[in-house]
């Protein structure tokens, strides 16, 4: 025992291992409180799902130093205002489609996913759709048929026919449009939305 | 006949050929689990190449077997195969560290057929049924939609249950048998890998809740609860290759999971920067996950310098180059390849491009398909009677030496490949363009993205040789071998 010095002793890294991994767990847990306080929706950085009603833009912020979602006016989702439940069901019925659909082995969506197509975190901003007047019939055609709808970009990497039903399709573009309110501290960074509303 | 050389202190390191023979039942089960894993490991690079073809050839198989669904079954094969590696390498080595047999040997092998029965059934719905329409029913029955987590809610509950029988066995063996530090170690640790798992059993809308949770699983297991695993796995494979001393593989083992998850739990961070977590995660994120690469580096640090202060003797070659492959594997794939990526300022141009393929590869490669193979050597060893695996094969290590080079010099030139892409595509789709579809697109045809997915396949070919020959070797090795194992001496008693 005499000739092994404390810092190679067993015994010490053995209590040094105990410790250390129920310390940071502790940390862990108490950031876990308050991180998920701040991401129900509703809460701020996460968006109560009635977002959908708003105008969503994407914006520098001086004092953060990049750009964050910015709520504006009132614009209805396919022209009509929902209530807090009634939105609520349709983001659901979009990101129940997403998981059912299997669509982030394909996307990235907030970055994580699959690398084979666009990330879909600004996808309900993304200048692709033209202008704000367009975008919701595009959408809806490109998901319907995004074969008969491709865009590639001369790659021949086209998305297959999910067979979304009318109701997924709005589903998922809510779901969309909810996401793209999400504050993610600036990223992606650089993104230029699609002109709206002449704001 | 080498029997009769084989003194007092040899005998604690290796049994000799006679009793050899006869393996246990739980020994004989481990063999069964790394059958499956290896099996799903060639599923893994068959249904890899499927994907990777689809990025040169996009009209292949398209409408049919949708790239989605093959980097689906491409990634879920490599987390079950992993995982029977793991649970066949425990159930090897618990009789010995115990020193008892396994308790319930017959709830072992029933769940064996239960959980391989469930993979099968999840991987044929995966292939067959592929999708399902926006509703619960899909998520409990055929595809919960979520990366590596995509079994539906049935299976995860089966699951769970097979993970608590397995870990019944081998906690209840212990408590009947002896305890030391790596068998405390593990158990504590399988409670926490098996924990982990809950997280990611649940539905929410929410999409930034949804992420934090499924990173838990994730990040949790591969950086924290796996590591350690494999560290407890890892020291005692160097008693037994090497005949390294208990006292030293056990203080090894405390100073790595202090280590680890001293710098990965609160490393986590590294993907809460952009999920719309709070701002201080860029903070924290970044610090503690800069320093995970540390405990690596020990692992390497202890593997080289065990290996050489015991002159590269063992008793198992292909067993020792592949835990060596696995201390330099897990160091660069995890330590390096996950270093360049992980501070904020750096992870938001690379977030969710090929750089995270890249080092996704490297990092279960390096980390854990090498270990798992070094396991299996050294089972395969004492199945065909305790044979010698040293020097001189009849083949002269022909097989094994390709392998191991074809399958490393593929998983690096593979990962190679991916870091250009992804350097390209964060310059050019994010940097330049800004993220939109179009940039995505222009990234996507930059001429050094498109060389790199060819090269990627052409690495992905010749791993897949490699495995082959991998698996061949398996078949034979050690088949009609007259001589007993090597006697590593050791350091002195590894009791
Ligand atoms: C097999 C892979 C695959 C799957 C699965 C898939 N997509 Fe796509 N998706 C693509 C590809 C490739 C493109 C680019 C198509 C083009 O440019 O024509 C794309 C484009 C898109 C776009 C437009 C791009 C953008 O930046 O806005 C949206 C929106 C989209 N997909 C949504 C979805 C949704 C929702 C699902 C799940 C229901 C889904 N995708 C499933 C491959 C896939
Ligand atoms: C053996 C251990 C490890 C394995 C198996 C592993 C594997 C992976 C995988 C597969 C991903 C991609 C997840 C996805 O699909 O989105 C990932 C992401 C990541 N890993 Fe690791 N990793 C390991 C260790 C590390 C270490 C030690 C670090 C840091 C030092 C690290 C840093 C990262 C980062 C920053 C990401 C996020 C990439 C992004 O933003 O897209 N990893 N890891
Ligand atoms: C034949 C060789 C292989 C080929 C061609 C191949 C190909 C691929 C492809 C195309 C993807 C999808 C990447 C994307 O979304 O763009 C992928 C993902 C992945 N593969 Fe492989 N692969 C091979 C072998 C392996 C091996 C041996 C491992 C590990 C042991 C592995 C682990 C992974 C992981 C972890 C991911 C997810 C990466 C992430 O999300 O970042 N692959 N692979
Ligand atoms: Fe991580």
């Amino acid at each position: 025992m005499s000739s092994t010095p404390w810092w190679a002793a067993e015994d010490f890294w053995r209590k040094c291992a105990i410790f250390v991994t129920a310390f940071m767990a502790l940390v862990l847990i108490l950031l876990t409180f308050h991180s998920l306080a701040a991401i129900q929706s509703g809460a701020g950085r996460v968006p109560a799902y009635s977002v959908i009603n708003h105008r969503i833009d994407y914006r520098m912020d001086s004092e953060r130093g990049y750009q964050i979602p910015v709520i504006g006016a009132e614009a209805p989702l396919f022209g009509r205002k929902l209530t807090d439940a009634e939105a609520e069901q349709l983001v659901d019925l979009g990101k129940l489609t997403v998981q059912a659909k299997n669509c982030m082995n394909c996307h990235t969506l907030l970055g994580n996913g699959a690398y084979f197509a666009p990330d879909l975190t600004k996808s309900w901003l993304d200048p692709g759709w033209g202008n704000e007047q367009a975008r919701e019939v595009l959408m809806t055609l490109f998901l319907k048929d995004p074969v008969a709808n491709a865009r590639t970009f001369g790659t021949g990497r086209s998305m297959p026919n999910m067979r979304l039903t009318d109701d997924e399709v709005r589903g998922v573009i809510a779901f969309l449009k909810w996401m793209s309110a999400v504050d993610t501290n600036g990223f992606p960074r650089g993104f230029e939305p699609l002109p709206q509303g002449g704001a | 006949m080498a029997e009769a050389t084989a003194d007092i202190a040899a005998t604690e390191v290796r049994a000799t050929p006679a009793a050899a023979k006869a393996l246990s039942a739980a020994q004989r089960l481990a063999l069964r689990y790394f059958l499956v894993a290896m099996v799903l490991f060639l599923v893994q690079m068959v249904f890899g190449l499927l994907a990777g073809l689809q990025f040169l050839m996009p009209d292949f198989l398209h409408g049919a077997l949708d790239f989605n669904v093959n980097r689906m079954v491409h990634i879920n094969a490599m987390i079950v195969w992993m995982l029977y590696g793991f649970i066949g390498s425990i159930y090897w080595l618990v009789e010995d560290e115990a020193g008892v047999p396994l308790v319930g040997i017959r709830l072992a092998q029933a769940t064996f057929w239960v959980l391989t029965i469930a993979v099968a059934v999840v991987v044929i719905v995966f292939l067959v049924v592929q999708v399902g329409p926006g509703e619960m029913r899909s998520i409990w029955l055929i595809n919960e939609g979520r990366e590596y987590i995509e079994a539906p809610r049935w299976a995860d509950i089966g699951i769970v249950l097979c993970m608590a029988a397995f870990f019944y066995n081998v906690a209840a063996t212990f408590m009947k048998g002896r305890w030391s530090g790596i068998s405390g170690t593990l158990v504590l640790d399988l409670i926490a890998l098996a924990g982990l798992y809950f997280a990611g059993m649940f539905y929410t809308t929410n999409i930034s809740v949804d992420q934090y949770w499924w990173w838990w699983v994730v990040h949790l297991w591969v950086e924290a609860t796996w590591e350690v695993l494999v560290g407890c796995i890892m020291a005692w494979g160097l008693m037994k290759t090497l005949g390294v001393r208990r006292k030293i593989v056990t203080t090894w083992l405390y100073i790595e999971v202090a280590l680890m998850f001293g710098s990965g739990i609160l490393g986590l961070g590294h993907h809460y920067f952009w999920i719309g977590t709070p701002e201080y995660w860029l903070g924290i994120g970044g610090f503690f996950s800069a320093l995970e690469p540390i405990p690596l580096v020990a692992m390497v640090v202890h593997a080289v310098y065990d290996a050489g202060r015991h002159g590269f003797q063992s008793n198992n070659h292909p067993a020792l180059a592949w835990l060596i492959a696995h201390a330099f594997g897990n160091f660069l794939g995890a330590g390096v390849w996950g270093f360049i990526q992980t501070l904020p300022q750096i992870n938001l141009y690379t977030h969710g491009t090929q750089w995270t393929a890249s080092h996704g590869h490297l990092a279960f490669f390096g980390a854990y398909a090498t270990i798992v193979v070094a396991f299996v050597y050294l089972a395969l060893q004492r199945w065909r009677g305790d044979v010698w695996m040293s020097g001189g094969l009849p083949d002269k290590g022909r097989k094994w030496k390709w392998a191991l080079a074809l399958l490393n010099v593929g998983a690096l030139g593979m990962t190679i490949a991916l870091l250009i892409a992804g350097y390209e595509q964060s310059f050019t789709e994010r940097a330049i363009g800004g993220s939109t579809w179009q940039a995505y697109f222009a990234g996507q045809t930059t001429v050094w993205f498109v060389q790199a997915m060819y090269w990627r396949m052409a690495f992905g070919v010749l791993m897949t040789v490699g495995l082959l020959l991998l698996l061949w070797d398996f078949l034979t090795i050690g088949r009609g071998e007259t001589r007993a194992a090597k006697v590593v001496p050791g350091d002195a008693n590894t009791r």
